[in-house]
């Protein structure tokens, strides 16, 4: 599937009667790199969950590719073009890795698998050990290929760096780097290490409270250390 | 350090294809060794054969699919009695029969599949029960075809490949059942070692997680239910070749119930489990019951509390953690 535009215009949406994102808009053309910053609990994840189906949705819609998707469930949205990739990676503990990327297969063959281990090396030295003995950047790189086996059009990053040594996000930040430079598909990138969120994206927004308080190309961000020290935590980057 | 010995674990451990001929290679020894060693019991060992294939049958959705059912002897029913009105009406041909249990299994596992898929959890379970009563009622009264409460008798297959009569003595059934039970399991093997079997195990894991990827549910569930009743009805239309009589036990809850004991003994998500459950429950059956046939449930019963208290993974699945912490504790000796 080639890489598709992504459009979300006035998403409202939450958790039962608690509304979480309030009136959210942007557009990410195809192949565009878009990064979502924020602090803690501002609904960043949420963002990605609801463009995944997974929430309660009260209002605006998402279209992918010129397809509105937004009365679709999350099977079908994934089908339509979608992938992600959760915080919490849930890669099937009980299965071994080479089991795990199967799964991820949809109807192309067994042989597409090599695709992934040409993106994460590490995975093909693993293959037969279960998920569950995986470290936290190989548990990261395993969910990455089993969703990247689907040819998504866009794909959902959610913070896929958390809780990771720094060598293991230099892997995984090249492996990300070379999908998009791939140019075959768009990227949305939630990620709260903001040197690696700026140099990645193409586009930046920040949410806060569930909204999108701004929105602008890395460089005008990395020089407003007002913008970052009140919606992101840090005083700037040097 | 111990990342390392994980990997070394898993990297010097046979591969999958390895291990399956070696586990076919040692059924059919299994299965020989009976042939050899029980020459006067071949009749009850063809029984346990096509129990096996029914157990095997249900652990593809029990245990693969995490789908609660208590009603799996519908399929294997369904099997028995269309080969045996098959045969009645004059296909004889052995092989054929099977082909047309597996068959009717198969198209009662779409039926009960596309029933069940609808409800989780315990409502799951509550239908599984009430759809194995209905095959059952449905068989006790429709007499006129499949005899009734007196059963469906009088069949008389033709001899195996032109040559072999399932004669009293019951070789050629035994040696019939070993052949499809090899088959079956080489065939099962394949099937959950695919990206198809992984899927099912993926949704009994985290359902959602699969829906993520893109993949609806209900139609895999569905197709594993399918493969599961052609695998039920096999065992059925064995057990209709063999005996050449199909009762009204071969579509009762009481066999369902035992199937899943079975699989329980032996430990779920394996189907090397489903044929240890269904060897021990059934020899134990067959000695216990003959030397005390009051009591021998009671045996049984004591022996599936210790298993589930001390062994909740089923015997199998807690030989397999063994060999996991000799071949771990092995790979440290090595070091």
């Amino acid at each position: 599937m080639p890489a598709a535009t992504l459009e979300v215009a006035g998403l409202s949406a939450g958790y039962g009667q608690t509304h979480v994102l309030e009136d959210v808009s942007f557009t990410v053309p195809a192949g565009g790199r878009l990064s979502i910053l924020g602090r803690n609990g501002m609904g960043k994840t949420t963002l990605m969950a609801s463009l995944m189906g997974l929430t309660r949705r009260y209002a605006g819609s998402v279209n992918v590719g010129g397809s509105d998707i937004t009365a679709l469930g999350t099977a079908a949205r994934a089908r339509s073009g979608l992938g992600f990739v959760p915080q919490t990676r849930e890669i099937f503990k009980g299965l071994t890795v080479e089991e795990n990327l199967f799964t991820g297969l949809k109807n192309r063959p067994r042989q597409a698998i090599e695709e992934a281990y040409a993106l994460f090396p590490r995975l093909h030295e693993r293959r037969r050990n279960l998920g569950s003995q995986l470290s936290g950047g190989e548990q990261q790189m395993l969910a990455t290929a089993r969703t990247i086996l689907g040819q998504p059009s866009i794909l959902l990053l959610d913070e896929p760096l958390e809780g990771l040594a720094p060598v293991i996000c230099d892997m995984l930040m090249e492996a990300f780097t070379r999908l998009a430079d791939s140019g075959a598909m768009t990227i949305l990138f939630v990620e709260q290490r903001l040197d690696s969120a700026l140099t990645f994206a193409e586009d930046v927004i920040i949410l806060e409270r569930g909204r999108i308080v701004w929105s602008g190309k890395p460089p005008a961000l990395r020089s407003d250390a007002a913008v970052l020290e009140r919606y992101v935590g840090v005083g700037g980057l040097h | 350090m111990a990342e390392a010995t994980i990997r070394s674990a898993a990297a010097s451990r046979p591969g999958p294809l390895l291990r399956d001929l070696l586990g076919l290679g040692l059924i059919a020894l299994g299965g020989l060794a009976g042939y050899l060693l029980f020459p006067d019991n071949l009749a009850f060992l063809t029984r346990l054969i096509s129990v096996a294939l029914l157990v095997l049958s249900l652990d593809l959705i029990v245990g693969y699919c995490g789908i609660a059912s208590l009603g799996q002897a519908a399929l294997y029913g369904a099997g028995a009695y269309t080969a045996g009105i098959a045969c009645l009406n004059g296909v004889t041909e052995p092989f054929l029969l099977v082909l047309i249990g597996a068959a009717a299994g198969a198209m009662t596992g779409l039926l009960m599949g596309a029933v069940m898929l609808r409800a989780h959890g315990l409502p799951q379970l509550v239908l599984s029960i009430a759809l194995v009563q209905l095959l059952h009622e449905a068989a006790n009264k429709a007499s006129w075809l499949t005899g009734g409460s007196d059963g469906l008798s009088g069949m008389v297959p033709a001899p195996l490949f032109g040559v072999f009569e399932f004669d009293l003595w019951g070789r050629s059934a035994y040696l019939f059942g070993l052949g499809l039970l090899l088959v079956v399991f080489a065939v099962l093997r394949l099937v959950v070692r695919s990206p198809f079997g992984m899927l099912c195990r993926g949704l009994k894991e985290d359902p959602l997680r699969i829906s993520a990827l893109g993949i609806y549910a209900f139609p895999v569930l569905l197709k594993m239910f399918v493969i599961s009743g052609a695998v039920a009805g096999t065992g059925g239309a064995l057990a209709a070749i063999a005996t050449q009589v199909v009762g009204l036990d071969s579509v009762s809850f009481e066999l369902s119930a035992n199937a899943l004991v079975m699989l329980v003994l032996g430990g779920i998500g394996h189907l090397y489990g489903a044929l240890v459950g269904t060897v021990i429950f059934m020899a134990l059956e067959h000695v216990v019951a003959a030397a005390n046939p009051f009591h021998w449930m009671t045996l049984v019963g004591a022996v599936l509390i210790a298993i589930v208290l001390f062994a909740p993974r089923g015997l199998s699945g807690s030989l397999d953690q063994l060999a996991g912490l000799l071949t771990r504790q092995g790979g440290r000796a090595g070091r």
